[in-house]
């Protein structure tokens, strides 16, 4: 249990930044997720403070003492990775012993421990499986497992539920989560998912680029995201971009109305637009339309509503209160 | 999916195999054939008779002091090859897999020594161990050692040893280059993080993955050093001194060629075979279940 303070890190490869100086403290037991399309630094963020790349200026603290050179056993962390990396030659039990071991744990502790966190885990029965016998769940939990057993003060979690498939993943979210609370360990968790991002985080960083847009809570971020980037990226399907002079009311600078699909209606009056296609997905239904301005937008409504024909000339309205404007250089007006 | 060609009559693909049928037959069998058929005879010095003797060549090798101490020196010095010149290739590999700039300069000039003949080699050894003129005799004097490996047995062996292995040397780096290469960066980062210093890794993580390879080199290894190495010691020692350094390939050849005792000669090149057949059938059993884990 530990808290962690990333203080203005940044990271180069040779001549290209990565990282452009990311801060925030993480409080004892929070679960962090780092969230960003591939390429923004999110995983290179994490491998940081796993001690597993070098920092090239800022500092990272856990537990307030400072670990920037400290190899990645002596940071007391925990990682799990996307492939997994379990030992391939080891039985599942050896897999979560292998730290412990090294360690110079006693045995019996050890054992004591390995089926403590395989009882949790649900891998009695698997414990001298080899990895390859193994489904793709079943090595999710042993990497899960080989982290619980350490008792760090710190989990680490890189992207771990994107070799699952779609059922599976949401099962395991759920687990990760649980397990999380349970054991009350500060976690840090990188995924390109934002809906992983939105149910498992207390807070969450939203990454563009190399840089924190915004870091808050799940449902804060996605009522007042501070860039156009993150109002694109939290929510699915993701928000509609309009240009800003559709609205007489746009303040001074704003180029992009931004506004999310379940907030646009379709009535009898207001900006006009072209249903295009309509995706009835039971519950609800996606009505994309375009727009004569140019651009097309995408309408969230309940299955209960007519669901408009295509080429059908419909308008679209909206509350004052639920729109975004955003300046030219993506932020928030 | 495999696509395969079928053909329709006999001939042409007989005649597709034709060449490599043929080059087994020619430069397999019949000379295999021949060593198995001559080893039953006594040749006379002149190659105009033969006096059938049985089993009598094998008896008279089993039986014969000289030949019991070439298996023994065989030994020494295909075990002492293999070791040297898979410890050196696994520490080169390490380093070159742990390099991150140049080590596409690194690699290249590690594999040139795969392109120096062994003959070549030895006469390079040769030179610079040359009892009177070599460089590094030279330097040993001066540090007040009397290298001579003319005389030495032991120093003889030393040198046909380093001088097999170091041609060696890049050929088994390539091999444990590529499987340090095949093993995921993550499953070290892991073991890392698991608390894992860097021999640790490599006792419990790296050498276990690598093992497949291992296996494989080590009967390649032995295998060249049975057979390759006769143009290294050749050159360097000629079997010498005193049959210090005489393996069982180099019998083959003193005894045939030298001595002119063909029946002999055949009868050791029949228990090579045998030898070679054994370490073949082992390294296909072991590529059947190739991966240990």
């Amino acid at each position: 249990m530990a808290t962690v303070s990333l203080n203005g890190i940044k990271k180069t490869f040779g001549k290209t930044d990565v990282i452009h100086g990311i801060d925030v403290e993480i409080e004892d037991g929070e679960f962090i997720v780092i969230v960003g399309p591939s390429g923004c630094g999110k995983s290179t963020l994490l491998r940081m403070v796993a001690g597993l790349e070098t920092v090239t200026e800022g500092e990272i603290r856990i537990a307030g003492a400072r670990v920037n050179d400290r190899e990645p056993m002596d940071r007391d962390i925990a990682m799990v990775f996307q492939n997994y990396a379990l030992y391939p030659h080891m039985s599942v039990f050896d897999n979560m012993a292998y730290g412990l071991k090294i360690a110079g744990t006693p045995k019996a502790e050890i054992a004591e421990r390995v089926n403590e966190a395989a009882t949790l885990l649900q891998l009695s029965d698997y414990l001298h499986r080899r990895p390859r016998e193994l489904s793709g769940g079943q090595r999710q939990r042993v990497a899960m497992g080989r982290a619980i057993v350490r008792k760090p003060s710190v989990f680490l979690f890189d992207e771990p539920l994107s070799n699952l498939d779609a059922k599976l993943r949401v099962q395991m979210r759920l687990e990760i989560k649980q397990l999380q609370r349970r054991l009350g360990v500060t976690s840090l968790y990188v995924t390109h998912d934002q809906v992983e991002a939105m149910t498992l985080a207390d807070r969450m960083i939203v990454m563009n680029g190399g840089r924190a847009d915004q870091i808050g809570a799940p449902l804060e971020v996605y009522a007042n995201p501070q860039t156009e980037f993150v109002a694109g990226f939290i929510g699915s399907p993701p928000m509609n971009f309009l240009p800003s002079d559709i609205e007489a009311d746009a303040p001074d600078g704003a180029r992009t109305l931004g506004v999310r699909p379940e907030h646009l209606r379709i009535a009898s009056s207001g900006t006009p637009a072209t249903v295009v296609y309509s995706e009835a997905l039971g519950a609800e239904t996606l009505v994309h339309v375009s727009l004569p301005q140019g651009g097309q937008a995408t309408v969230r409504q309940d299955a209960t509503m007519p669901l408009p024909a295509e080429g059908t000339a419909v308008h679209l309205e909206w509350n004052a209160t639920d729109r975004f404007f955003f300046d030219a250089d993506g932020r928030r007006n | 999916m495999e696509k395969r060609v079928t053909f329709k009559g006999i001939w042409l693909p007989l005649l597709l195999v034709l060449p490599q049928l043929v080059i087994t037959a020619v430069f397999f069998f019949y000379p295999a054939g021949q060593a198995v058929y001559q080893s039953l005879f006594i040749p006379d010095p002149f190659g105009l008779s033969m006096q059938w003797v049985g089993l009598g060549n094998f008896e008279y090798l089993l039986g014969n002091a000289y030949y019991r101490a070439s298996f023994v020196t065989t030994a020494i010095f295909s075990i002492a090859v293999t070791v040297v010149s898979m410890g050196v290739a696994l520490y080169l590999a390490v380093l070159a897999d742990r390099l991150i700039k140049g080590s596409g300069v690194y690699r290249t000039l590690l594999i040139w020594p795969y392109a120096v003949a062994p003959a070549v080699a030895g006469v390079l050894w040769l030179f610079m161990f040359n009892t009177r003129v070599g460089v590094i005799t030279w330097y040993l004097g001066v540090l007040g050692y009397d290298w001579n490996h003319v005389l030495n047995g032991e120093e003889a062996m030393g040198l046909v040893v380093v001088a097999s292995a170091w041609g060696r040397i890049s050929y088994n780096f390539l091999f444990f280059l590529a499987g340090l290469q095949a093993i995921p960066r993550s499953v070290i980062e892991a073991a890392a993080i698991d608390g894992a210093r860097f021999w640790t890794r490599f006792r419990t993580i790296v050498w276990p993955l690598l093992s497949p390879t291992t296996f494989f080199l080590l009967v390649v290894n032995i295998v060249y050093a049975f057979f390759e190495t006769f143009g290294v010691i050749h050159t360097i020692t000629g079997g010498g001194p005193q049959q210090a350094t005489t393996i069982l390939v180099y019998k083959v050849f003193s005894d045939g060629f030298v001595s002119q005792d063909l029946g002999s000669s055949a009868a050791q090149s029949v228990i090579l075979l045998v030898i070679v057949g054994a370490l073949t059938i082992l390294q296909f059993k072991y590529i059947e279940r190739r991966v240990h884990y």
